[in-house]
């Protein structure tokens, strides 16, 4: 492979894992305060439906993934209250809500299938794009590829590093001692559901708007809410580890496609069913390593350890019980 | 919290009802069309001829099936999410049967497929049973994560090993010779045998789940599993159980679709139905008694939706907004219904 082969296959990576990342982190911020969002793959159609019609409509881009990013977040408060206020189980508020938000898309995108459509431009960064090698690749791209990246370093810096961070952590790991603290839980739970749907809803934009432009049935973003979903689990709820689960799901997809021109009888969603059996997989090894057995037969081996001790995770101890707001004096 | 008398399941039946067709009139109004236009077209295209209603007869016994299979994991606290999987795989292992036995006599080879199909779906399920109880992976990661396998799989053997001689498509396989179709009778639009059988399960499901060891020990597990283990009950082996069940039941749907429906495998064999039935026993509350009559209204949106695209332009995934927003409904009024109980 030679140079302009290698740029521009990272410079693919990049651009076609933006909308999984922009999700992946907005499932990342939810779950670590206790709130799983079960919606994600119909809210991200029916926010990518929302977004191209408003940027048809309007003419506007930014106006788009507003729209995009409102859905996203409206979906989440439903959620949200759902829980919280109405103490329903959050699964099946999540379950529901990605069946009737995918067939909403649907419906109501109907008469806007397959419009040509405003699309995000590239915005190469002056200077930096001529750069051999990193500059096809980092420095030539739509600004949503870049505010993906960037969401990464926010997401950790936010989480890790800041007061607020600590609070949502500390509400979504053990929300009783949190109100000993004087922290309202329920209202951080719901701040932070919105803020991660918000993500989700940019996700939704991104596809429409720029990956897969335009809409249609099928439009493309099919399945990747629940990739999302699995992809906070694989990355055992760490920002950067879920990011580099996106990116290998990513290149897993573009593998795919490769394997697809060797064997071209096999149709290309068989491939993409791959990071499925992988989080599964992943799962089953994090939860037997705990094993004293396994522990002892890993101790033999150090390889086994270090791939033990990336993967250990620990989900937030709240996540799916929330607190309620009653229990609040 | 359960309604309490026969006045209160009224009430929440009255405002979920209502709070479904507001939702549902306010999407078709955003739409731009008369939402009146698209209840008259779905409920004469589902009601409105013999015809018709044996279409939605035709929808009605797989989605019943699935739904029964599902009480059984949903009464043992089990988010089967894989249901749908499974009836893929019931699907797959039915035309498996049939391919590998072609040639001998029909009463041999249809057993064979529903058997097939059932031990195929039972056995999908139990993957996620086992990845639940033994690998401690979530049931619904679990089910989900092999769904999307199981169509990998479906997708493969329609391009694959099981293509159309000469040519693979999205059509699907080549059509089942005549003989091992699901039979039915001369007249009947709908096999009576599978309505009959649909309706045994049933009733074999309500005395299970009422009067047998297995309802009550899947019951008392649901409730508390804690304690239900110091009772001397294992709840894994009956949460393995009650998956096999399930996927049983769901596989019986996947191979009536292939045998009965489309008398081969397509790529849409399971029809979603699956899913839909989880929608269903949310509806019903996990009590058996509704589900013939929430499958029977939700066959009837499935089928009176054709329509829409015909005669109003508009996408047939209305059906699936009016299902969604019911559930939605019922969940919202249950829960206030709930929260007003608790504050008087």
């Amino acid at each position: 492979m030679n140079d302009w082969h290698v740029s521009l296959f990272v410079a693919s990576l990049l651009a076609g894992a933006a909308p999984l990342v922009l999700a992946a982190m907005g499932e990342t911020v939810t779950e670590k305060a206790g709130i799983i969002n079960l919606s994600l793959d119909g809210t991200i159609l029916l926010a990518a439906m929302a977004a191209f019609v408003t940027a048809l409509e309007t003419q506007s881009l930014l106006l788009g993934f507003g729209a995009g990013a409102a859905t996203g977040a409206f979906m989440a408060a439903v959620v949200a209250f759902m829980s919280l206020h109405l103490r329903q189980s959050q699964v099946a508020v999540g379950f529901v809500l990605t069946l009737m938000t995918k067939d909403l898309a649907y419906f109501l995108g109907n008469n806007y299938a397959r419009l040509p459509g405003p699309q995000v431009p590239m915005i190469p960064v002056p200077l930096l794009k001529d750069l051999p090698l990193l500059g096809p690749s980092l420095f030539q791209h739509t600004a949503v590829t870049y505010v993906s990246v960037l969401c990464i370093g926010l997401t950790w810096v936010f989480l890790y590093r800041t007061r607020f961070g600590l609070i949502l952590r500390a509400v979504g790991e053990n929300p009783g001692a949190a109100f000993a603290r004087g922290i309202h839980a329920p209202r951080v739970q719901f701040l932070y559901t919105v803020v991660g749907g918000l993500l989700v809803g940019l996700a939704g934009a991104a596809f429409s708007l720029s990956v897969k432009p335009g809409w249609g049935r099928p439009q493309g973003a099919e399945g990747i809410g629940w990739i999302a979903l699995a992809l906070v689990i694989f990355g055992g709820w760490h920002p950067l580890k879920v990011a580099l689960g996106a990116y290998l799901f990513a290149l897993l997809q573009m593998l795919g496609i490769t394997l697809q021109g060797l064997w071209p009888s096999i149709p290309s969603q068989v491939f993409q069913t791959a990071p499925f059996p992988l989080m599964i997989f992943t799962l089953a090894f994090m939860h037997l390593a705990e094993r004293p057995e396994m522990e002892r037969w890993a101790a033999a081996r150090p390889w086994v350890g270090r791939v033990v001790r990336f993967l250990k995770a620990r989900a937030p101890r709240a996540l799916g019980r929330p607190v309620l707001p009653e229990q609040h004096p | 919290m359960k309604p309490q008398s026969f006045r209160q399941t009224l009430q929440h039946l009255f405002w979920t009802l209502a709070l479904a067709l507001g939702l549902s009139s306010a999407v078709v109004a955003l739409s731009g069309a008369s939402p009146w236009d698209a209840y008259r077209h779905i409920l004469f295209g589902s009601l409105g001829s013999w015809q018709k209603l044996a279409q939605v007869f035709r929808v009605w016994i797989p989605l019943t099936l699935c739904s029964l299979g599902l009480l059984y994991t949903f009464q043992i606290g089990l988010w089967n999410i894989g249901a749908e999987g499974q009836v893929v795989l019931g699907a797959v292992g039915a035309t498996a049967m049939v391919r590998w036995f072609n040639g001998a006599p029909p009463e041999l080879v249809l057993p064979a497929a529903l058997l097939g199909a059932g031990l195929c779906g039972g056995f999908w399920a139990l993957g996620a049973g086992l990845l639940k109880t033994r690998a401690g992976v979530n049931e619904i990661f679990a089910g989900l994560g092999l769904n999307f396998v199981a169509t990998g799989l479906l997708l493969w053997l329609i391009f694959g090993p099981w293509k159309q001689p000469g040519i693979a498509s999205m059509s699907g396989t080549e059509t089942f010779p005549e003989a091992y179709w699901f039979p039915g009778l001369a007249g009947w639009a709908v096999s009576p045998y599978a309505l009959g059988a649909t309706l045994a399960f049933m009733g074999l499901t309500a005395w299970i789940l009422k009067t047998t060891r297995l309802g009550l020990a899947l019951k008392a597990i649901g409730r508390n599993p804690q304690a239900s283990y110091l009772l001397g009950l294992s709840p894994w082996r009956w949460m393995l159980l009650a998956m096999l069940v399930a996927g049983g039941l769901a596989g019986l749907a996947g191979a009536y679709q292939a045998l009965a429906v489309y008398h081969r495998l397509i790529p849409n064999i399971s029809s979603q139905y699956g899913y839909l039935a989880l929608l269903v026993v949310m509806l019903a509350d996990e009590r058996w008694q509704p589900i013939p009559v929430i499958c029977f209204f939700f066959a009837a949106l499935n089928v009176g939706s054709i329509q829409l695209p015909m005669m109003l332009r508009m996408d047939s995934s209305l059906a699936g907004v009016i299902q969604g927003s019911l559930v939605l409904s019922a969940l919202a009024v249950q829960g206030l219904t709930s929260k007003r109980r608790n504050t008087s």
